[in-house]
């Protein structure tokens, strides 16, 4: 392309030119450390007993051994986990692409008194930290007897300002015409919000699942609060307990890896498979 | 629902086509009425939500760190007893808060600047040095942000390790005995930066990059053109383009580092001897293992107005070199 361009394309292809090996041999290096921590925890988690104690350290298992994983699923009922992990962040999910993009498009495309004020207390709302309603939060969902059910897990989290944000931002690129041919043509709100602006914002709402899917997955602090019995555990809440437990209740070094690798595989994969999604997520979001 | 009130307000629509400002100003005066119940629709589910379990919360901490509120008050909250500004003053003359407070300050101060760096240099070495394979290195840089904190934590604790873990094995490879990172006092709050730099620097770099790339090329060839080197390039042109971007990154990563939480609930539980105590751990231990619920808001409170009155003043700092 900068061939077009006839005087400055010399110097541009110049400065395109050279590579440089350094660079390359530096950001391998940044991606093994990186890495290394993934690596150790996956390469612990199939080792045997002696391996992960020898003297010598073995980096490489020489008997690759399942061990680890099926004293772990003794121990711990993961199968539950997942799924209250599961359900839980579903159910966020859900929630969030449907309230987050009704309020996105009121804020983008609808005028109505007292737009900019909700818009405000969205903004404000981004940069309060969590941990500052944990207390009265507890309070409140022991008082509606929520704490240990999915109802209290998940409502805390059913509509998040990021949300909002996000799909304000990419609804204001819808042009106003459209809208206005579609009320013309009779449609009401509803309608022309459900069937013509979300279905052209499908890649805000890829993103915005990815990132609230993700968010609930990894989420620790009130699901730690939220539940007292360990059948309503999350993933993070069962592994951290397993993992803090001061009796030492037999979490050896590979299965906590173990545990440790079977909760972050799937996140991985998910990540991996659509990473295009969130590096353009987190810029949209962080261009204002 | 809403069709038929549409449609009431169709003819104010097509008396004025697109065009003059007046017709448009007696459509808009027409639509007010429809757009205004709809905006107010649409927004209802937020707003509730929102109130419930965001505004409502917010304020009850503050009532509550005014009071002496405890286990008892989880079933009846309102036994609590008013006690004005105690548990502020208590809070000033309780050496664990401080120590939590300075333990916070220090992850903060030494992880904010490294993490900001780090992932400016690996934007732009990604950006500007290479031209191949770049994917593949911004997917591997990305992929701790994404990971479960927790899991993350007991993987590096076991990382940390002293007799078994990887460092430790790094070090008998050469020879040495690696120290016990997370059981002395001095090492066990650097490592656990080093964590949070390792994980958090994924974040950054994406923000830089997705900076540097509304950096124009023409700018960067035109210093080029003028004999600036690569050092010249990145001080004088790319840092000062990216302003915006930096002080985003700052800002975000400040109020996630100040946070700090999970890592030191999983690799230390606060220790050695509170050396690794952050605010939110202490704060979490006061009120929910000895339910000393109000202290503990009063602590929520402090951190609060901490994190509020350093971001209002980085935006500041930072927004005044903009301009």
């Amino acid at each position: 392309m900068t061939a077009v361009r006839a005087p400055g394309a010399t110097p541009s292809a110049k400065s395109r030119a050279p590579k440089r090996p350094l660079v390359y041999v530096l950001l391998s290096l940044g991606l093994l450390i990186m890495s290394a921590p993934f690596l150790w925890m996956a390469l612990s988690s199939f080792k045997t007993p002696s391996e992960l104690s020898a003297g010598p350290p073995v980096w490489i298992p020489t008997e690759w051994t399942l061990g680890n994983f099926r004293e772990l699923l003794d121990k711990l009922d993961l199968p539950l986990y997942f799924m209250n992990s599961v359900i839980v962040a579903v159910l966020v999910t859900v929630s969030n692409l449907v309230f987050c993009s009704m309020l996105g498009y009121a804020l983008a495309k609808l005028n109505f008194v007292g737009r900019s004020k909700i818009f405000g207390l969205v903004l404000g709302a981004l940069m309060v930290p969590g941990n500052l309603m944990l207390l009265p939060l507890f309070v409140l969902m022991s008082k509606l007897r929520l704490i240990d059910s999915y109802a209290g897990l998940v409502l805390p989290f059913a509509a998040g300002a990021f949300g909002v944000f996000l799909m304000r931002q990419f609804m204001q690129s819808i042009p106003d015409e459209l809208l206005e041919a579609a009320r013309m043509d009779g449609a009401g709100e509803w309608y022309i919000f459900w069937r013509i602006v979300m279905p052209l914002v499908k890649p805000a709402l890829a993103t915005l699942s990815i990132f609230t899917f993700l968010g609930s997955w990894n989420n620790f602090v009130w699901p730690l609060i939220a539940t007292n019995d360990p059948d309503k555990y999350t993933l993070p809440v069962a592994l951290a307990t397993f993992a803090t437990d001061p009796n030492k209740a037999g979490g050896s070094n590979g299965m906590l890896m173990a545990g440790a690798f079977l909760v972050v595989l799937p996140v991985l994969i998910l990540f991996i498979a659509l990473q295009r999604h969130f590096t353009q997520g987190i810029a949209t979001a962080g261009m204002k | 629902m809403s069709t038929t009130t549409s449609r009431a307000a169709q003819p104010a629509k097509t008396r004025g086509g697109p065009g003059t400002p007046a017709s448009r100003g007696g459509s808009r005066r027409g639509k007010l009425g429809v757009q205004n119940a709809a905006g107010w629709l649409f927004s209802t589910p937020f707003l509730v939500l929102f109130t419930v379990f965001m505004a409502f919360p917010i304020l009850a901490t503050l009532l509550m760190s005014f009071t002496d509120f405890g286990l008892r008050n989880v079933t009846r909250p309102w036994e609590a007893r008013f006690i004005g500004f105690d548990n502020y003053v208590e809070l000033f003359g309780d050496e664990k808060f401080l120590k939590s407070l300075f333990n916070t300050a220090y992850f903060v101060v030494v992880g904010v600047p490294l993490t900001i760096a780090l992932g400016l240099v690996v934007a732009v070495l990604l950006n500007n040095g290479i031209d191949r394979a770049r994917t593949f290195f911004r997917v591997g840089f990305y992929a701790p942000v994404v990971t479960t904190i927790v899991a993350v934590a007991v993987v590096w604790r076991f990382v940390l390790d002293p007799s078994d873990g990887l460092i430790a094995g790094l070090f008998s490879e050469v020879g040495l005995t690696a120290p016990d990172f997370l059981g002395s006092e001095a090492l066990a709050m650097p490592s656990m930066i080093a964590m949070a730099v390792w994980r958090n620097v994924g974040t950054v770099m994406v923000l830089f990059i997705a900076g540097l790339q509304a950096v124009p090329t023409e700018v960067r060839e035109a210093a080029r053109l003028d004999g600036a080197g690569v050092w010249q390039e990145f001080w004088g042109i790319t840092v000062p383009l990216l302003r915006p971007t930096l002080l985003y990154a700052t800002v975000i990563t400040t109020i996630g580092y100040l946070n700090v939480f999970e890592e030191p609930f999983v690799m230390t539980q606060g220790g050695p001897s509170d050396s690794t105590l952050t605010v939110s751990l202490n704060m979490y231990r006061e009120g929910f293992n000895f339910f000393h619920m109000g202290y503990a808001s009063a602590m929520a409170y402090v951190l609060f107005v901490v994190i509020m009155g350093i971001t209002v003043l980085q935006l500041r700092l930072l927004k005044d070199n903009t301009e």
